[in-house]
């Protein structure tokens, strides 16, 4: 059972040497990759079973015990996160795949995508599982070394401009976590998170304050957290949409599983953290304010996006077992519904062949399953119920009316991005799916992948958005079991008990 | 060399070389060459192949390993490339057979093998043993550290394809200046 736990972190990187080794046969790169992920979203639902039913599945890699070797360490929240990221990066290759077979040809092998595709696959697997605070920073290292090839590649001008913004961030970022790493390992001596959570606990306060907020600053540059989003609206937008779709999806919530992972087990609180509840109705509303001024219709997504890991730091500030688990659900289903908005823009842009709402119009008419793709996934993150949305805000919500009169208010704003995001998506919905039909916009560059404005787009596209759709809905179909998943993973985080006995045994 | 009866070499040529001194398929028709540089990387190359070779083994108990390894033998492609390249690639091109990126995924598919391989036989996933050979003890996961070897040396060859002769090439096409 244990030798599992390595697979989601291994086996993509065995992908990866195949699919470099088989470049020059593209239909077997593209099974490889498949075959990889499928692989791993198995295995990570068997570990989320064995995780759920008899506790944490660790491993200790080269057989070196804990507090001096790396483990990995598969519990409820990262069996589940590892899960649903896993699920949603396959359906992203799904569309990837056939979005180059109808640009490209069926014949085009590539070098680079498949190998990095799957690397980033790595990261973020190890990401979740690791439980090493060094590994985390290798983690970090593997899945945006990958994401600055998959940013820049088949450029221009303008997203070479917009690529440089993001790397030149991410490395400020991982220069702070290498800074964070060395002050934590020069206070305590060891690097491994079960153990710092006793040794941080014995430190003096005034330095554990500064430990804790440089992981939060470290993190919440990778998380998008407001006032340290500003890179994430210029960036993103400028990628290929499964790209942007896979880094929305993925990335950000990788930062907010780190910064709940850290928060909760190294530097646990008592009672709600003002600073963090402060920053979260700052993200909330800055991302969604934002949200209601743009045109481009990526852009207006991405804002979104900053808007709603205000919502998930909202569950980590109220710093109980309520809040936690509303945050590991609010992570699951807004992995999906924001990878499946970027995949049906990608369709929308294809199919007006602009990413500016102005010139889009009367969709509705001309492509309804575009249109029901599009509605569906709007609702679910604006939170209309039934939706996954609705389910997991109100976890959010719940969380925050047992908390404090503070964390009462700030759930006060939690309903005011919502409803700020529903005016957003139902002001796309208005211009872009009714009025006056308008003509698709002619392709100005055929060379970039950003803007493809030919109607040229295969089944398998609509397929793969489709799924996740599917997911989305199911996610609200089992939220029973789902939640109570999640009530136990907040309740393990909070108690650290479970996490520290597996580890340190 | 040493002179063996059939070939008969005569005394004042005994320490003459069996080769050529510059390189082999250097391109003959370039203006700007170096024969001074060509001929020292004659010498130089399988030096610092052997050495890096040596960083490779002696890796698990002193300064060296895979990394290092195998980027001292990517400086002595670098170094050929410097010699005898140009636009053409011609000397790393004629030379090499193998296409950079089988070689990063031959080392990577290394890699992962050995670390999957003590499953088998009921270990832990990375753990390594220490295995006589002729005589010497290896560590096994001295094969993880070829692995990386030939991953580095993969990466400093693409590096001098795509970064070095791509370069020149879009140059000579006249496609280096862009807006």
């Amino acid at each position: 059972m244990s030798t599992l736990v390595t697979l989601p972190v291994l086996l993509p990187i065995l992908g990866a040497a195949l699919s470099v080794i088989f470049v020059r046969q593209a239909t077997l790169q593209r099974l490889i990759g498949i075959v990889v992920l499928v692989a791993v979203c198995v295995v990570a639902a068997v570990l989320l079973v064995a995780a759920d039913r008899t506790g944490p599945v660790v491993v200790e890699l080269g057989g070196w015990p804990a507090p001096v070797g790396i483990v990995l360490v598969a519990d409820r929240l990262s069996a589940l996160l590892l899960l649903i990221s896993t699920v949603v990066t396959l359906a992203v290759l799904v569309y990837a795949i056939d979005q180059r077979i109808s640009d490209y040809g069926r014949d085009t092998a590539s070098t680079t995508f498949h190998p990095i595709f799957l690397l980033l696959s790595t990261g973020v697997s190890l990401a979740y599982l690791t439980g090493d605070l060094f590994s985390l920073f290798v983690a970090f290292e593997i899945m945006l070394a990958a994401s600055y090839v998959l940013i820049t590649r088949r450029t221009n001008a303008e997203r070479i401009r917009s690529g440089m913004t993001y790397v030149i961030i991410s490395l400020t970022s991982s220069l702070l976590f290498l800074t964070t790493i060395a002050l934590v390992y020069a206070s305590t001596g060891t690097v491994n998170l079960a153990d710092l959570a006793g040794r941080v606990a014995a430190l003096p306060p005034g330095l554990r304050t500064l430990l804790s907020m440089l992981t939060i600053v470290t993190f919440g540059i990778k998380a998008a957290m407001v006032p340290l989003h500003f890179w994430l609206p210029d960036s993103y937008p400028n990628a290929p949409a499964p790209v942007t779709a896979l880094f929305a999806g993925l990335l950000t919530k990788v930062g907010i599983y780190a910064l709940l992972r850290t928060q909760t087990l190294i530097f646990p609180g008592d009672g709600p953290s003002a600073v963090l509840l402060v920053l979260a109705v700052l993200t909330m509303v800055v991302g969604a304010l934002g949200a209601l001024a743009q045109n481009d219709l990526n852009r207006l997504l991405s804002f979104l996006l900053v808007s709603h890991i205000g919502f998930m730091l909202f569950g980590l500030a109220v710093d109980d077992a309520r809040g936690a688990a509303g945050t590991a659900l609010y992570i699951v289903h807004h992995i999906t519904v924001q990878a499946t908005l970027f995949l049906v823009s990608g369709l929308i842009t294809r199919r007006t062949g602009t990413v500016s709402i102005d010139q889009m119009g009367g969709l509705a008419r001309r492509s309804p399953v575009l249109a029901v793709l599009f509605a569906v996934p709007a609702l679910t993150l604006a939170g209309i119920p039934p939706t996954s949305g609705f389910v997991a805000k109100l976890a959010l919500l719940q969380a925050g009316a047992a908390g404090t009169v503070g964390t009462v208010v700030v759930a006060g704003f939690v309903v005011l991005a919502s409803l700020l995001t529903l005016w957003a998506v139902v002001r796309v919905w208005i211009r872009v799916f009714w009025g006056a039909d308008k003509e698709p916009l002619p392709d100005d560059d055929p060379h970039d992948e950003l803007v493809i404005g030919t109607s040229k787009t295969s089944a398998p596209m609509y397929v793969a958005s489709a799924a996740l759709v599917a997911v989305s809905i199911a996610i609200a179909a089992a939220a029973g079991p789902l939640s109570a998943v999640t009530e136990r993973a907040g309740a393990d985080l909070i108690a650290r008990v479970p996490y520290l006995e597996a580890v340190l045994g | 060399m040493t002179a063996t009866p059939e070939q008969k070499i005569p005394f004042e040529q005994w320490d003459a070389p069996s080769g050529e001194w510059t390189l082999p398929g250097a391109c003959p028709v370039r203006t700007n060459r170096t024969l001074l540089l060509e001929a020292a990387t004659r010498f130089l190359f399988p030096v610092v192949l052997v050495f890096s070779v040596y960083l490779l083994i002696v890796g698990h108990y002193a300064p060296g390993g895979g990394f290092q390894g195998g980027l001292t033998a990517g400086l002595a492609f670098v170094l050929r490339y410097i010699a005898g390249g140009g636009s053409e690639g011609v000397e790393i091109g004629s030379r090499l057979r193998l296409r950079p990126p089988v070689l990063m995924g031959t080392g990577l598919l290394l890699a992962m093998i050995t670390a999957f391989a003590p499953v088998l036989v009921g270990r832990p996933v990375l753990s390594s043993a220490k295995v006589s050979f002729l005589g010497v003890e290896v560590v096994s996961s001295l094969l993880l550290d070829v692995g990386v070897y030939l991953l580095i040396i993969g990466v400093v060859l693409d590096l001098l394809r795509s970064l070095g002769s791509g370069i020149e090439r879009d140059a000579e096409a006249g496609q280096g200046e862009r807006p």
